[in-house]
């Protein structure tokens, strides 16, 4: 079997001249035009409203500035609503942190004077931040802590004066995103969905597209190498997947509000990288697939969990251990955290690399995979 | 490269070439070679190996077995050095149809690293008479047009040895004959060709030629080598009407194959002695004469798909 071996005998003139033949027969194809431009305003229209759901065990860190039996019963019945599962407790400094790398989803300040306030019936504050960037994944949680107070401190609980009012008053933040818009949570999730649907669809039809033709025969029996002929192929791609990225982000901007509290820069950084896993994807189903409709079956066999799995649907916290484990290994779920991270909450460098070493991985993965499954011969 | 003896370097010498698509086995045992310079007609019906032996022959499919040379390098693991001298001009038209001619030309250049590549590009348009349609799109050509620009395309890199897949296929017959003038001249110039047809008049044009069937080689040499090797005694049937007489003939002792050949018949057979007496009885009451000829290529090609026939259809 002749495989790929190595990089050997790479010739620049020659990629350049595979990836200038890619550009011209783009440019000539209408059809591949308008999804670049289609898709991006299809999937604005029908994901700009959201789809409910209810996720429960919530990563939560207590700060506990005053610990006494009535804070530690009300941790207790958050724990028991089963919403809410407690972390740990931490500082407030240790606690914003955790926020903004999403490790939690809610931090429960109780304030010094808690425990003498209560007891006094003085309905102490309790504050709730809470990570707003999916405010589907906290409005259930934050309805049951309403509820919350008045059952845990009961009138007749013995300690406590009868208080004039509700026992304690519930203050909740939420972080990011105030308003609990859901555009917030959708529109930079579509980012991830646009480029990985497109784009990996669009590599996966470019190889088998000249197999169905019959010009793979032609190319084949050329010098060209393999390591040439995929990324080559890849180069147009990336452009293509910029400018959606730039018709998305300004759509972001001016019709649907979404802040970008972070920086431009770093965010197309993440977005390249993120459009070279999905391209290098899509170049290795190309030359799995024997034709054009195998490679589009593997898109979409890709592309689902990527959409179910990844947090974009559903509130990724919400999901079952299975489905969290499977969408971490997709390069989705790691790119909605830093994109959310980067427009929402303003995430830099040093709080974005827990979630860029998976999508580098995948990278490393598909790219071994494309090259070993090359096939440099019509076998 | 070896040198066979008494003739030119071979430019394509394998043995025991084997290939198998699933259990079907598609290419047996075979064993070619070919001369410097030589035109060699590679023929044989439909499905019969031919395309998949020319690709194993320029590396774009892997033998399941059988070693040999092509340029003097190894088939087997040097099929990307081959690459590089051999022009390998497909059965389909296989450049790009939403390319133009010039993009074509100019895109084949680089793959094969030309130095001056808009020389080449230009002079191939030039000699094409294609340079005024030089940003036509490929995919409106005609038929005729296409091949050429194929052929172009496989020359522009300047290659040692030609493959041609079955070039004339759909092509009529005025592009056929520019087309194998323009064979011969690059065989003048030292090019060595491999072209395969079932085209008979074509495969008289070649120097040599092997006909394959059912993936098996069933001769080769020159035309009058593959005759004589069929041992075959010719008689032709002159007169009118003899449209009817094909059965008859056939089942007379002694025959081997009737075919009808232009406005005659002819009846051929191993043992020339009892088809002569056959024949002699069959005509004695009828109108029509015959004549001792020598047997054509496209009677030993008849006999061959015959045998083969025979031979693969249990
Ligand atoms: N890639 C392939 N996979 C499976 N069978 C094939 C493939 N290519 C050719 N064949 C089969 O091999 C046989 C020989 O085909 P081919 O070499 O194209 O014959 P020819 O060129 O003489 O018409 C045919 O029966 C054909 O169906
Ligand atoms: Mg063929």
């Amino acid at each position: 079997m002749k495989r790929f071996s190595g990089f050997s005998g790479f010739s620049f003139s020659r990629w350049l001249g595979i990836m200038l033949k890619e550009f011209i027969q783009l440019k000539r194809d209408r059809l591949t035009f308008g999804m670049i431009v289609g898709i991006p305003i299809i999937q604005l229209l029908l994901f700009g409203f959201a789809i409910n759901s209810d996720p429960k065990q919530l990563p939560t860190a207590v700060v506990m500035a005053d610990p006494g039996p009535f804070a530690r019963a009300y941790v207790a019945a958050m724990q028991n609503s089963d919403y809410f599962r407690i972390v740990g407790s931490v500082d407030e400094r240790q606690a914003d942190d955790l926020l903004d790398r999403s490790e939690v989803q809610f931090v429960v300040t109780f304030a010094p004077g808690f425990h003498r306030d209560l007891v006094r019936g003085k309905s102490p504050v309790l504050l709730v931040e809470a990570d707003a960037t999916d405010p589907m994944a906290t409005s259930g949680a934050i309805a049951v802590l309403n509820h919350l107070g008045a059952e845990v401190f009961a009138p007749d609980l013995p300690g406590l004066e009868r208080p004039t009012a509700a026992p304690l008053e519930l203050r909740v933040h939420r972080r990011y995103n105030p308003e609990g818009l859901t555009a917030y949570h959708i529109v930079p999730g579509l980012l991830g969905v646009i480029l990985t649907l497109t784009l990996v669809l669009m590599t996966g039809l470019a190889m088998t597209r000249e197999r169905e033709r019959g010009t793979f025969e032609n190319l084949l029996a050329t010098p060209a190498t393999p390591v040439e002929v995929m990324t080559g192929k890849i180069v147009p791609y990336i452009l293509i997947g910029l400018i959606q990225v730039t018709l998305i982000l300004a759509a972001a901007r001016w019709i649907f509000d979404v802040p970008m509290h972070g920086s431009l820069l770093l965010l197309y950084a993440v977005v390249l990288l993120f459009i070279c896993a999905n391209l290098l994807l899509g170049i290795t189903f190309s030359s799995i697939a024997r034709n054009q409709l195998q490679a589009m079956q593997m898109t979409f066999f890709f592309f689902l969990p990527s959409m179910l799995l990844s947090g974009f649907m559903f509130p990724f916290r919400g999901m079952p251990q299975w489905a969290q484990m499977v969408g971490n290994a997709l390069p989705l779920t790691h790119f909605l955290v830093l994109v959310r991270g980067i427009m929402l909450k303003g995430n830099g460098i040093e709080q974005l690399w827990d979630h860029s070493w998976p999508i580098m991985l995948f990278i490393a993965a598909v790219l071994a995979i494309g090259l070993k499954t090359f096939r440099k011969t019509l076998d | 490269m070896k040198i066979e003896k008494g003739g030119a370097p071979l430019v394509i010498d394998v043995a025991g070439i084997n290939k198998h698509f699933g259990d079907k086995h598609v290419v047996k045992d075979l064993s070619l070679q070919v001369r410097r310079g030589e035109i060699f007609g590679f023929l044989g019906p439909n499905g019969s190996g031919k395309t998949t032996s020319i690709r194993m022959l320029c590396g774009l499919l892997t033998p399941d077995s059988g070693s040999g040379s092509c340029l003097g390098l190894d088939v087997l693991t040097q099929s990307s050095q081959i690459k590089r001298q051999v022009g390998y001009m497909t059965q389909k038209f296989s450049l790009w149809d939403d390319l133009t001619i010039g993009e074509n030309l100019d895109f084949v250049a680089r793959m094969f690293g030309m130095k001056k590549r808009r020389v080449v590009v230009d002079r191939a348009l030039d000699e094409l008479g294609l340079t005024g349609r030089r940003d036509q799109l490929a995919g409106t050509l005609s038929g005729g047009w296409k091949q050429r620009l194929a052929l172009a395309s496989c020359l522009l890199h300047e290659p040692q040895l030609l493959l041609l897949d079955e070039p004339t296929a759909g092509v009529d017959p005025k592009a056929r004959r520019d087309f194998w003038e323009e064979i011969h001249r690059l065989s003048a110039a030292g090019i060595t060709v491999l072209v395969s047809t079932h085209y008979m008049d074509e495969a008289e044009r070649c120097h040599r030629l092997a006909y394959i069937a059912y993936g098996t080689l069933m001769a080769s040499g020159t035309a009058a080598e593959v005759v004589a090797g069929q041992r075959l005694q010719t008689w032709e049937i002159a007169g009118a009407d003899l449209q009817g007489l094909g059965q008859a003939l056939r089942a007379l002792p002694g025959a081997d194959l009737v075919a009808s050949f232009g406005a005659t018949l002819h009846v051929c057979g191993r043992d020339g002695a009892a088809l002569e007496a056959s024949l002699t009885d069959f005509l004695s009451d009828r109108p029509l004469t015959m004549s001792r000829v020598a047997p054509s290529l496209e009677d030993a090609f008849i006999d061959l798909m015959q045998g083969s026939q025979d031979q693969f259809k249990e």
